[in-house]
């Protein structure tokens, strides 16, 4: 340790002296090797498609007069844990997002171990870097099968409607049941004889659909329950109106933006696979720029973690 | 193969690198051996800059000619729409529709437009991006910084391959039996988004989206590799302010290119999941043959956004290689200094800053927002400032200057004059409100051409000449060099500056043909006289390619280090470099890149040491 430090001392002293010279030729301008430049405006690059999509994500959003509320869509958890713990809206995504920046806090500890050259060391928190990417694509694998398989939303379908007047849900008598706010959204549920429904609002989950045009209902032909309500506000107040769905855009814009970011997650894990076992061959040891190839994956896995910053603001948090 | 044969006496130059150069012990660890061991790693998967300098450059002109010829043919249909086409049919079989009982041959109308919008996407992103761009930055960056080679040649062979499958693709498209894709270059939804939409928008449109995703990753790699280079290989005493033009430009097109490209593929991506997933981010209430369609919510505006976030930025990415290469040529033939050399590095990079604002007002008639327009207004007009002050600055160089008249001269000289003509046009269009009249008229096709095609095509020419004997040890003919520019300068004025008189009074763009429209037959001998300049144009072009084909192989031989008489490195490397350009030290810089006729001398060489107290000639 006794003579790293003297050693930087020394470095530290020549950089001085070279700091004048750093844009003169024959160095590195800002200290960094070609490859790790590279992985910077490869960044950088990337940084700008993001930026495409989420501008699209506005632009698409503040031109739909509504959009799901998600507290309301992304209300659920796995293994009935709400149920055990009571509800609290997106705590799942608060979970795998928190995994995601714990591998973030990981991965520089790999790279620090890697500067100490310390070969066990940046194996294990790496080890530990992919655990925590791999544990973040395995919540994200289930949010997705919980809102395809169980709540019906695709590319093409949002079943997240949202109100735009107080009023209250007819039941299926078509009497007066529940009664709703302005901005509060509902899920339209598939017909499915036994089907728990993972967002029960209480109303007639029990109840055998019929198809068709229904006194409190309209159950399509795709077997979707449109709940009747009534506005009591509003310009529609006293309209008996049947649950639309949502803005289609939301589905597309969450598969498509969550699933490009899932996929850059997905490839960080091979290549941190990948370093991860030439870290264990040794092939790092001996080479001149040592675990440099650690740190540039490094810095590639702390911009997709702040890129789910972005994501996660605008899809749960806005 | 690489060294000269016979053993001349060392020049200046060589020895100047020899004494003062700092040696990277290159050769010691005979990296040339791993690059050119046969003939597959040498001249095919070549990892050597200056050979897909080369790649790009052939690679590029074949594509200059298909397209071309493309537009000869679209041509042909709007100076003599009455004439049969039947004598095409052997090339372009099913798409000369014969009238059984006449014999006349038309053009088919989904060609033509397949025509059109090919033409613009070979020659905006084939020709002038990969063809302009790849060829001079590969080859100019290392050997004009002092570079051995690129920062990775690895990535950068992959930029070229990327690009090669890319053309095959898109060359692939092109026989397809519904046609390639036919929507514009620009590809603007709906008909981009409607596989049904017309007969290009389906396995065409799928294609022409997949070669240009390939296009964008040969770009990003090409682009990230030239910035780094610039950053990190930098010979001793190369200072950013010590670079020459040339490289000014690259790199600032590199970076450009690095933060435009991108937003083009996220529009790409959506695009391609409103086409094969049903999902509607540009698509809004739409009826195709009176059904409608299941898309509601999405906005065509927001992929021209998108679009031409990437759009406006290309038109840079193209034209300034072009000023870059001229800058050089015009100081190096008029023996000159570069007038306001840091000028012109702040002009560009006011150009490259503003590219990035101004996109939107290729969608003045889109139905965006007036008052938004007004802000792309004023941007677009404030471009006319820094472009003003390079024009002001190529001729200032030229002014007084010992000109020497070659073919690369004369072609700098005429990119100049094309960038005036040009760019004066660009004022009209700037203005949202003219533009109502002249948007998608034959006036936008005029200023485009002018601005930004036939100069980027002269900047490369210049280049091509001016670099030809670095690249290939010989000399392109210079007769044939000048036919080639007094036949293209003539011959581009000839077709493009009528243009500007249809545009005006509002003949529109793309168009089949105009027999609907009375008032426009006035323009009929107008239109012949276009198509048959262009015909005459393009033989001009098959000139050059005849010159240049010819030149590698038979050409006057290089036998002086430095030719031109030119300051920078390349011209001190030997006659035909081989890998890692220099053979023994790297040279180190000792002054700027432009000191022409300075205390008596005609030229000094960027290896030459200050003399005691010589004054540096970049300090005014």
């Amino acid at each position: 340790m006794a003579t790293s430090d003297t050693a930087m001392k020394h470095d530290v002293h020549e950089h001085d002296h070279d700091e004048q010279h750093l844009w003169e030729g024959g160095a590195e301008p800002f200290k960094a090797s070609y490859g790790k430049l590279m992985m910077w405006y490869f960044l950088l690059s990337d940084a700008f498609t993001f930026a495409g999509f989420l501008i699209t994500y506005g632009a698409l959003r503040f031109s739909s007069p509504t959009w799901p509320v998600p507290d309301f869509v992304f209300a659920t958890d796995p293994f009935g844990l709400s149920a055990t713990f009571g509800k609290a809206p997106l705590i799942f995504v608060t979970f795998m997002s928190f995994l995601l920046i714990i591998s973030s806090v990981t991965m520089v500890r790999a790279v620090q171990e890697g500067h100490r050259e310390n070969k066990r060391g940046v194996f294990i928190w790496m080890l530990l870097t992919i655990i925590g990417g791999l544990g973040f694509l395995g919540c994200q694998a289930w949010e997705w099968t919980n809102l395809i398989k169980t709540e019906h939303m695709s590319l093409t379908r949002n079943v997240f409607g949202t109100y735009t007047a107080d009023g209250y849900v007819l039941n299926h008598e078509g009497e007066k049941g529940e009664s709703f706010r302005e901005g509060e959204s509902y899920l339209i549920h598939m017909h499915s004889p036994g089907h728990a429904a993972g967002h029960s609002e209480g109303h007639g989950e029990h109840h055998d659909y019929k198809k068709g045009d229904q006194p409190g209902y309209v159950l399509d032909d795709q077997g979707f329950i449109h709940h009747k309500y009534v506005y009591t506000d509003g310009p529609y107040k006293g309209q008996t109106r049947v649950q639309e769905f949502g803005p289609k855009a939301f589905g597309a814009l969450f598969f498509f933006i969550t699933g490009f970011h899932g996929f850059h997650v997905f490839s960080g894990v091979v290549f941190l696979c990948i370093i991860a076992l030439n870290v264990l061959s040794g092939v790092y040891v001996s080479r001149k720029n040592g675990y440099e190839m650690v740190e540039k994956i490094g810095l590639y896995w702390h911009f997709v973690d702040l890129v789910w910053v972005f994501v996660f603001l605008v899809f749960y948090l806005l | 193969m690489a060294t000269v044969d016979i053993k001349s006496p060392k020049t200046q130059e060589e020895q100047l690198i020899e004494t003062l150069g700092f040696d990277d012990h290159f050769h010691d660890h005979h990296e040339g051996d791993k690059y050119r061991s046969n003939f597959i790693n040498t001249y095919v998967f070549s990892m050597d800059h200056k050979i897909i300098a080369k790649q790009f450059l052939i690679t590029g002109m074949i594509w200059a000619l298909i397209g071309a010829m493309m537009s000869l043919v679209f041509r042909l249909q709007l100076g003599f729409p009455e004439e049969s086409m039947a004598w095409l049919k052997p090339v372009l079989g099913k798409w000369i529709i014969i009238n059984p009982e006449t014999g006349m041959g038309t053009l088919s109308q989904d060609f033509y437009y397949a025509l059109v919008t090919m033409h613009g996407t070979i020659l905006v992103f084939f020709v002038l991006t990969a063809g302009l761009s790849g060829t001079f930055s590969n080859l100019l960056i290392p050997l004009q910084l002092g570079a051995r080679d690129m920062a990775s040649p690895f990535l950068n062979m992959l930029s070229y391959w990327f690009f090669f499958m890319s053309s095959l693709v898109m060359m692939y498209s092109l026989f397809l039996s519904t046609g390639p894709f036919s929507g514009g270059w620009t590809a603007y939804p709906p008909l981009s988004a409607l596989p049904q939409a017309s007969s290009g928008s389906g396995t065409g449109m799928t294609l022409w989206i997949l070669s240009l995703t390939l296009f964008v990753v040969s770009v990003l790699l090409g682009g990230i590799n030239y910035i780094t280079t610039v950053l990190n290989l930098r010979t001793k005493g190369m200072s950013l302010w010590r670079m020459p033009l040339t490289i000014w430009a690259f790199f600032v097109t590199a970076i450009i290119g690095l933060l435009s490209f991108p937003v083009l593929v996220s529009g790409f991506l959506l695009l391609m999941f409103d086409r094969g997933m049903g999902t509607s981010f540009y698509l809004s209430e739409i009826f195709v043959g009176g059904q409608a369609l299941d898309h509601v919510g999405g906005s065509p505006i927001l992929y021209q956004h998108l679009f031409w976030f990437l759009g406006h930025p290309e038109v840079y990415i193209i034209i300034l290689p072009a000023m870059g290469l001229v800058s050089e040529v015009l100081s190096v033939q008029s023996r000159k200094p570069i007038f306001g050399y840091k000028a012109m590095v702040f002009s560009i990079l006011a150009i490259a800053f503003l590219s990035f604002i101004v996109w939107a007002h290729h969608m003045f008639m889109s139905g965006v927002n007036p008052f938004i327009s007004n802000f792309f207004v004023v941007f677009t007009l404030i471009i006319a400032v820094p472009s003003a002050v390079k024009v002001f600055n190529w001729i200032t160089t030229l002014y007084g200057g010992n000109i020497r008249f070659n073919a690369a001269s004369m072609f700098a000289i005429g990119f100049v004059s094309m960038f005036i003509s040009g760019g004066l046009t660009g004022i009209f269009l700037g203005n949202s409100a003219i533009d109502i009249q002249q948007h998608d008229t034959y006036f936008v096709v005029a200023h485009f051409h002018i601005v930004m095609g036939i100069a980027a095509f002269f900047g490369m020419f210049a280049g091509i000449y001016n670099w030809f004997p670095k690249m290939y040890g010989r000399f392109m003919n210079e007769t044939l060099g000048k036919i080639h520019f007094w036949g293209t300068i003539i011959g581009a004025y000839a077709i493009f500056w009528p243009m500007h008189y249809i545009g005006m009074a509002g003949v529109p763009r793309r168009y089949y043909k105009f027999d609907t429209f009375t008032s426009f037959s006035q323009f009929d001998d107008m239109n012949k006289f276009i198509t048959i300049a262009a015909i005459i144009t393009f033989s001009f072009q098959v000139l050059f390619v005849v010159n240049f084909f010819y030149s590698i192989w038979k050409g006057k031989k290089v036998t002086t280090q430095n030719p031109w008489g030119a300051t920078t490195l390349e011209w001190t490397t030997p006659i035909r470099p081989g890998h890692g350009n220099w053979e023994g030290k790297l040279p180190t810089v000792q002054r700027w890149a432009y000191d022409y006729g300075k205390d008596g001398k005609e030229f000094v060489t960027q290896v030459t040491p200050m003399a005691e107290g010589e004054v540096s000639g970049d300090d005014h």
